[in-house]
């Protein structure tokens, strides 16, 4: 079989010739496994941009009063650093990028339903984050409210938000754009023979998280452009002065970013699901408990925004319901683990650096997710809302588990994605130092806190030197790891070793293509009859 | 089984219909989120709500309720005739519509303009003397019934272009998903419009 | 290519009798809201609208002729958003 593939040696996705030449052949192709490499790359330019803005703060807050900056600089980085890290890199992530390329390879189709759209949604992208990144260079300054634009205070600043707004409402469109597509291509475009249960996980946690693509964004795009026209003519919707409820501006906004932190979480549990079978040889343990779970957390999770508002002044009533409902919905992310914990049970596991990183994936991701059972419980809330617990818990979630499923991803497709092999050394060394870096940076900032440490504030007072220098210090030491693993990787993506086309033993359809894929993904349509993690 | 065909085929109607329809989905979310609003406010200002929606007009609400009813019915008729093979109907029903949803945009911009020139809009002198409830039904007035109405602009830029589509034969009696679809989006308008017309225009 | 969701022509007839519903349910909510029912006035109105929406979903948009599929995903979204609308109550109710 294999020789008939050198044989007809057709031109990879990486190769071919089409209409256009040069950059235009990648900036107009309508090829889901291009498109997924162009998010790829405007990925990796914004996410260092945003990197460094932190690593910044993380160096002002490394001693207490004014270290390299003054406190407006420090309120505008952490807005910029939070819009960009959120709106333009977790929360279009790993569907962008890993779901534009993987989805039709391991579902067996030949590209998504809608190839121009899914061109279309990363031009808006670009544009979303060409209008939102403008807010810096000219009007009266820098936005300074956070990524979360809380009113009033959003329409008050003097500083420029509109554009920062307005970026952030444009995104939206690409989510929801990006949102459709999948969602029509699972339905229809599945290989004969692939039933709903016998679908790989990473596709179904893609399926959940369309549909709350779909049925989140619209409420924050409505909400942002609520503020837009607060901002533009005075109509009174968040403003108390008019008669406004900015409280409603929470709600608004949290009914959608809720939901939005699980657009980030659930396919990063996917590409665990994925990794983790692959490396044990083993078939995942509970396949149908954890796509119930994945269909539970979706729809769960839209119904506990509140807790973000524990604070903010609600009914009684609303702050018991909503805590019930958070601690309901940690139900479902336990089960995961579980599983995946179990899968490893017994299983004569092949140690490569993606498994590790899956591996430090459940360690940082328990932290977090137990840190937001803390965070859940009312009581606690009113002591740590807005503290360094907060950003703690959040970056273990998010940074560590979004991230690290990125990075999981990168390392576990990049031979089908690039037809080369990175070195694994410099991989596993990169991993080490980030892992102890991203450790050092967090871990303390729990327990500044617990001892009352603000969050957003480029000050503080005596008390809290000590576990600041360590956090700083972390922040460079995970850097450098970045550093490592990000050069590692696009020096081999030239120089590496040709791979196999199934360098890991991988059973899903997207190892028995060629690495990299042809423009058609497969010779022949396949037909599935097993399920997806077959190893026996 | 049908599976294995639609892969290599180009057109998948079906695809498209559920793409319409999740696009669709998106838009009642869109105005569900200013629902939100308008019930809070209206929960917490019963009283100016009641005086403030006194002030609009129910006779040219209820006109243009009709007119995008009617409209409605004609965009559906549309469908079965293209289906008839009718093509000349088919355009007929569909400049209808269009022609209904530009008598709406004159209805409402008589309208606006009235209220404007009485001194009402967001931010105006008059009604920041006005109770707060009222401040906000009318910007909400503004918001939900100018958002609407960009809608009904897209709308029928969406069914000139499938007009076209028809003229040039592309859509047919056994190829015409595009004009389902613009119907679709042309019934999510009137579906909104019918909340908008108790909300805003009979509460009194 | 599935072709059968094509295959069943809604007649004109259908159509015509069911625009007469939908405005008949018109002029009646603005008949019933224009005599005072007090707090009864709004759930009228908006009992009509729903019924009227539901009309307009099964019969223009063709929801009561396609698969089932499409019928229980416009429902789920409705119920989503009716959900929604009754947890923020929970704050506003309540404070
Ligand atoms: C075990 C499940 C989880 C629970 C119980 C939980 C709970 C919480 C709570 C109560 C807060 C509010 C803290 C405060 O501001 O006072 C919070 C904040 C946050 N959570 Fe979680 N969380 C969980 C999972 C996640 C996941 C999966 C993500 C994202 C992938 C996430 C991302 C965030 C973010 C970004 C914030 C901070 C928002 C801000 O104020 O800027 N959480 N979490
Ligand atoms: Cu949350």
């Amino acid at each position: 079989m294999s020789d008939t593939v050198i044989q007809n040696h057709e031109p990879n996705y990486l190769e071919y010739k089409g209409r256009y030449k040069g950059i235009f052949a990648w900036i107009f192709s309508t090829d889901h496994k291009r498109i997924g490499l162009l998010y790829l790359y405007s990925m990796l330019v914004l996410f260092s941009v945003a990197a460094i803005l932190g690593l910044l703060m993380k160096i002002e807050l490394i001693a207490p009063g004014k270290t390299i900056m003054d406190a407006q600089t420090y309120n505008s980085f952490f807005t910029l650093h939070g819009i960009t890290m959120i709106f333009l890199i977790v929360v279009p992530g790993l569907p962008a990028v890993f779901g534009n390329f993987f989805l039709p390879l391991m579902i067996g189709a030949k590209d998504v339903a809608f190839p121009k759209l899914n061109l279309l949604s990363w031009w808006i992208y670009i544009l979303g984050a060409a209008v939102a990144l403008s807010s810096q260079f000219f009007g009266d300054g820098p936005p300074d409210t956070g990524w979360t634009f809380y009113a009033p205070y959003s329409f008050r600043t003097g500083t420029n938000m509109l554009p920062a707004v307005t970026g952030a409402f444009i995104l939206g469109f690409s989510s929801i754009a990006t949102g459709i597509n999948f969602i029509v291509t699972i339905h229809r475009m599945r290989a004969p023979g692939m039933t709903w249960m016998k679908m790989p996980l990473f596709p179904w946690a893609l399926y959940s998280t369309s549909w709350i693509q779909v049925l989140a964004t619209p409420i924050v795009g409505v909400t942002l452009l609520m503020i837009v026209l607060e901002r533009t003519m005075q109509i009174g919707f968040f403003d108390p002065a008019l008669g406004g409820d900015p409280i409603l501006y929470q709600h608004l906004f949290w009914i959608y970013s809720h939901p939005a932190v699980y657009i980030m979480i659930l396919p990063a549990m996917g590409v665990i699901s994925e990794i983790i079978p692959t490396f044990a040889r083993k078939t995942i343990f509970g396949y149908k408990a954890i796509v119930v779970s994945t269909l539970a957390i979706a729809f769960v999770g839209y119904f506990v925004w509140g807790h973000h508002m524990f604070t903010s002044g609600m009914s009684g009533t609303a702050l018991y319901t909503f805590s019930i409902l958070t601690f309901l919905v940690a139900i479902p992310s336990a089960i995961k683990i579980f599983n995946w914990v179990a899968t490893l049970h017994k299983a004569s596991i092949d140690i490569q650096t993606p498994f590790l990183w899956a591996l430090c994936f459940l360690f940082v991701f328990m932290i977090g997710g137990l840190s937001g059972m803390v965070l859940g419980a009312l009581s606690a809330n009113v002591h740590l809302h807005d503290t360094a617990f907060v950003v703690a818990h959040f970056h273990f979630i998010v940074f560590g588990g979004t991230g690290y499923a990125f990075f999981g991803a990168l390392h576990y497709w990049y031979p089908k994605m690039f037809g080369r092999m990175y070195d694994k050394g410099w991989a596993n060394i990169g991993l080490a130092v980030f892992f102890t870096g991203f450790n050092t940076l967090y871990l303390p900032m729990f327990y500044l806190g617990m001892i009352g440490m603000p969050r957003r504030y480029y000050d503080y007072v005596e008390e809290f030197h000590g576990p600041n220098i360590v956090s700083s210090f972390g922040a460079m030491l995970m850097i450098s790891g970045l550093v490592i693993i990000i050069t590692n990787l696009v020096r081999s993506a030239r120089k590496g070793e040709i791979a196999e086309a199934d360098p890991w033993k991988g059973k899903t359809l997207e190892w028995t293509t060629a690495s990299p894929p042809t423009l058609e993904n497969f010779d022949e349509i396949p037909i599935v009859t097993k399920l997806p993690y077959d190893y026996e | 089984m049908s599976n294995y065909a639609h892969i290599d085929e180009h057109r998948d109607d079906e695809g498209a219909k559920i793409g319409m329809w999740l696009f669709i989905f998106t838009e009642l979310l869109l105005f569900g989120g200013l629902f939100i609003v308008y019930s809070v406010y209206r929960y917490i200002n019963p009283e100016a709500f009641h005086l403030a929606a006194e002030e609009l007009d129910t006779f040219t609400g209820t006109v243009n309720t009709v007119i995008l009813l009617v409209s409605s019915m004609t965009i559906a008729m549309s469908i079965s005739s293209i289906q008839y093979k009718n093509k000349k109907l088919t355009l007929i029903l569909m400049g209808l519509t269009i022609l209904l949803a530009a008598v709406f945009m004159v209805n409402k911009y008589f309208e606006w303009s009235g209220k404007i020139s009485h001194g009402i809009y967001p931010g105006s002198p008059t009604l920041m003397e006005a109770s707060q409830g009222e401040i906000l039904f009318f910007g909400l007035y503004y918001a939900m019934t100018g958002l609407h109405a960009l809608h009904i602009i897209i709308g029928v830029a969406f069914i000139a272009y499938v007009m076209r589509l028809v003229v040039k034969n592309e859509v047919q009696h056994d190829n015409f998903t595009i004009l389902e679809n613009s119907g679709l989006y042309w019934h999510l308008v009137d579906l909104i419009w019918i909340f908008l017309f108790p909300l805003f225009y009979l509460i009194t | 290519m599935e072709k059968e969701q094509h295959t069943h022509i809604v007649k004109y007839k259908t159509y015509i009798f069911v625009l007469i519903a939908l405005l008949f349910m018109t002029f009646a909510s603005v008949a019933i809201t224009s005599i005072n029912l007090g707090p009864y006035t709004v759930s009228a109105a908006l009992l009509l609208a729903s019924i009227k929406s539901i009309l307009v979903l099964l019969i223009f948009m063709h929801l009561k002729f396609d698969k089932k599929f499409y019928g229980i995903m416009a429902a789920s979204v409705f119920l989503l958003l009716a959900c929604v609308i009754f947890i923020t109550f929970l704050d506003y109710l309540y404070r």
